[in-house]
């Protein structure tokens, strides 16, 4: 089972020395303990572009599809036996990185 | 079939239900991993018990009969929609084999499903909705009348829930002896909360006390007392329960106004409760003498065995009362227990000492009825009747229990 947990930010400042340091020593361990299956750190959201193809022509939005406080500062993607996995590994991600972070299972 | 038998038939039913139906639910969960098929199939079983106990008589064995007729129906249930589909359905919920031995506690599979619903990653109401329906075996327009919502914002509540643990794979299982004290802490709180909704009902055309919802809960404590004998809390939670359920008829007037501790018939409390209760929190008195700490239900139940054991209200050991309030601010430092504990204090030093405690709590509890209450109380004690008025008439705006406005009126209407 995967599951994808997001790290939500609402500054536009990056991670610490500290912070990146404690991330480094948590993805390490999502490695060696099996769990890791990709992960990534993404800036603020206002480089974002959007594109929609559904119609005759491809529209191109500037900025991001939703204007919030919170966004998207990053993400893992776990492997979990089951959600109590899931929310420990969350529990020390959040605690590394300094962030809040939501847990959703893939389908 | 006489009269009588079918009489039998229908007591041997509503006792089935009441027994067996977490069994039921718990079993074909962990058989076919999905609560939704077990839930379902529970419920068929059990109406098929209605129609054919009273024709053909009690089986010998009617948990084991109800299980196996329940089986039968989810079968049914899965080939029908295996040929629908054409795909097999996948059972989802994670199922731990682990004996449950570190737990110290009986293999039941009732615990499983207990800990399913009231599982962390659950909002509260729908924790409570869940244990109602999956563990207690209460309908969804019982459990939707219980909390004042529509059958239908009821049901989908339920389904939602039970649709997260299918997806999120919220495990089935009993949690690890670490995280086992938190957890069970999580179950105690959805039980004391179906109690105080019971305890003290909100909303204006509700009955002051609902019964039903009370002999739920203590139901349900007593267990997973019976699966956790170990632990203290839950003995706590029990005692606690019971010794509040005991003054239960005492505690509103045949007018319907709420009676104050002080008040009350203490001739009309139930003293089987009151017994029970009292052997429950010297059985954790025991163990606190033996150097385990008590938590906050134990001394809660001991605080309400401090009341119970006075047979005249000037008999009460108020002294004990503070001591023990005094151990529950060091658990838990919440202005709410500050509050009550003010209000052993204005007992034991006086109203105008109490007062002083009281209104430091302001910023924290001024949209809190009890806490406007309390102050009207202890305001009327020193004779100043115009800020007990003003008081009393937050309190009333506040309130939401029907009994407990009537009381807060009279009071108010006879200030002088």
């Amino acid at each position: 089972m995967q599951y994808l947990m997001s790290v939500i930010h609402d500054r536009s400042d990056l991670a610490t020395s500290d912070e990146e340091a404690a991330i480094d020593v948590f993805n390490d361990r999502l490695r060696a303990e099996g769990h890791w299956v990709f992960a990534g750190g993404l800036g603020v959201p206002d480089p974002a572009t959007v594109i929609d193809n559904r119609g005759a022509q491809a529209v191109v939005t500037d900025g991001p599809f939703l204007e919030s406080k919170e966004y998207l500062a990053g993400f893992w993607i776990i492997e979990a036996p089951d959600l109590d996995v899931a929310l420990k590994l969350a529990t020390e991600g959040s605690r590394a990185c300094n962030r809040k972070i939501e847990v959703r299972p893939f389908l | 079939m006489s009269a009588v038998d079918v009489q039998a038939a229908i007591t041997a039913i509503t006792q089935a239900h009441r027994e067996e139906w977490a069994r039921v639910v718990a079993a074909l969960t962990k058989r076919f991993g999905d609560l939704d098929i077990a839930e379902e199939a529970a419920a068929e079983a059990f109406a098929i018990a209605v129609e054919r106990w009273p024709a053909d008589g009690l089986p010998p064995n009617p948990g084991a009969w109800l299980t196996t007729a329940a089986t039968r129906k989810a079968i049914d249930r899965i080939r029908r929609e295996n040929k629908r589909d054409d795909k097999q359905r996948e059972a989802r919920l994670v199922y731990d084999d682990d004996p449950l031995e570190p737990v110290g506690a009986v293999d039941d599979e009732r615990l499983r499903l207990i800990f399913t619903c009231c599982h962390p990653a659950l909002a509260m109401e729908a924790r409570v909705a869940l244990t109602l329906r999956m563990v207690g075996g209460l309908t969804v327009p019982e459990i939707a009348r219980a909390f004042l919502v529509s059958e239908t914002a009821m049901g989908q509540r339920i389904t939602r829930a039970k649709a997260k643990i299918k997806a999120a794979r919220i495990p089935y299982r009993v949690p690890s002896a670490g995280d086992l004290p938190a957890r069970v802490s999580g179950v105690l709180a959805v039980l004391f909360l179906v109690f105080n909704e019971g305890y003290l009902s909100t909303g204006p055309d509700t009955d002051p006390v609902r019964h039903d919802l009370t002999a739920e809960a203590i139901r349900l404590a007593r267990l997973i007392r019976a699966l956790l004998p170990a632990d203290g809390e839950v003995v706590g939670l029990l005692a606690l329960m019971l010794l509040i359920e005991a003054r239960r008829t005492a505690r509103v007037s045949a007018s319907g106004e709420l009676v104050t501790l002080d008040e009350q018939d203490r001739g009309a409390w139930d003293t089987a409760l009151v017994a029970e209760g009292h052997r429950l929190v010297r059985e954790r008195l025991v163990a606190a003498a033996a150097g385990v700490a008590p938590g906050r239900y134990q001394i809660l139940a001991a605080i309400n065995a401090v009341h119970t054991c006075a047979h005249d209200v000037r008999d009460t050991d108020w002294s004990q009362v503070v001591a023990l309030y005094d151990q529950l601010v060091r658990l838990d430092p919440s202005p709410v227990i500050a509050l009550n504990r003010a209000i052993a204090v204005a007992e034991l030093d006086g109203p105008e000492v109490a007062l002083a405690t009281v209104d430091r709590l302001e910023g924290a509890l001024s949209g809190y009825h009890a806490y406007h209450a309390t102050r009207a109380d202890l305001l009327r004690r020193l004779g100043r009747s115009q800020l007990s008025r003003a008081a009393y008439d937050r309190a009333i705006e506040l309130a939401g229990n029907t009994a407990e406005t009537a009381y807060l009126t009279r009071r108010r209407d006879q200030l002088g």
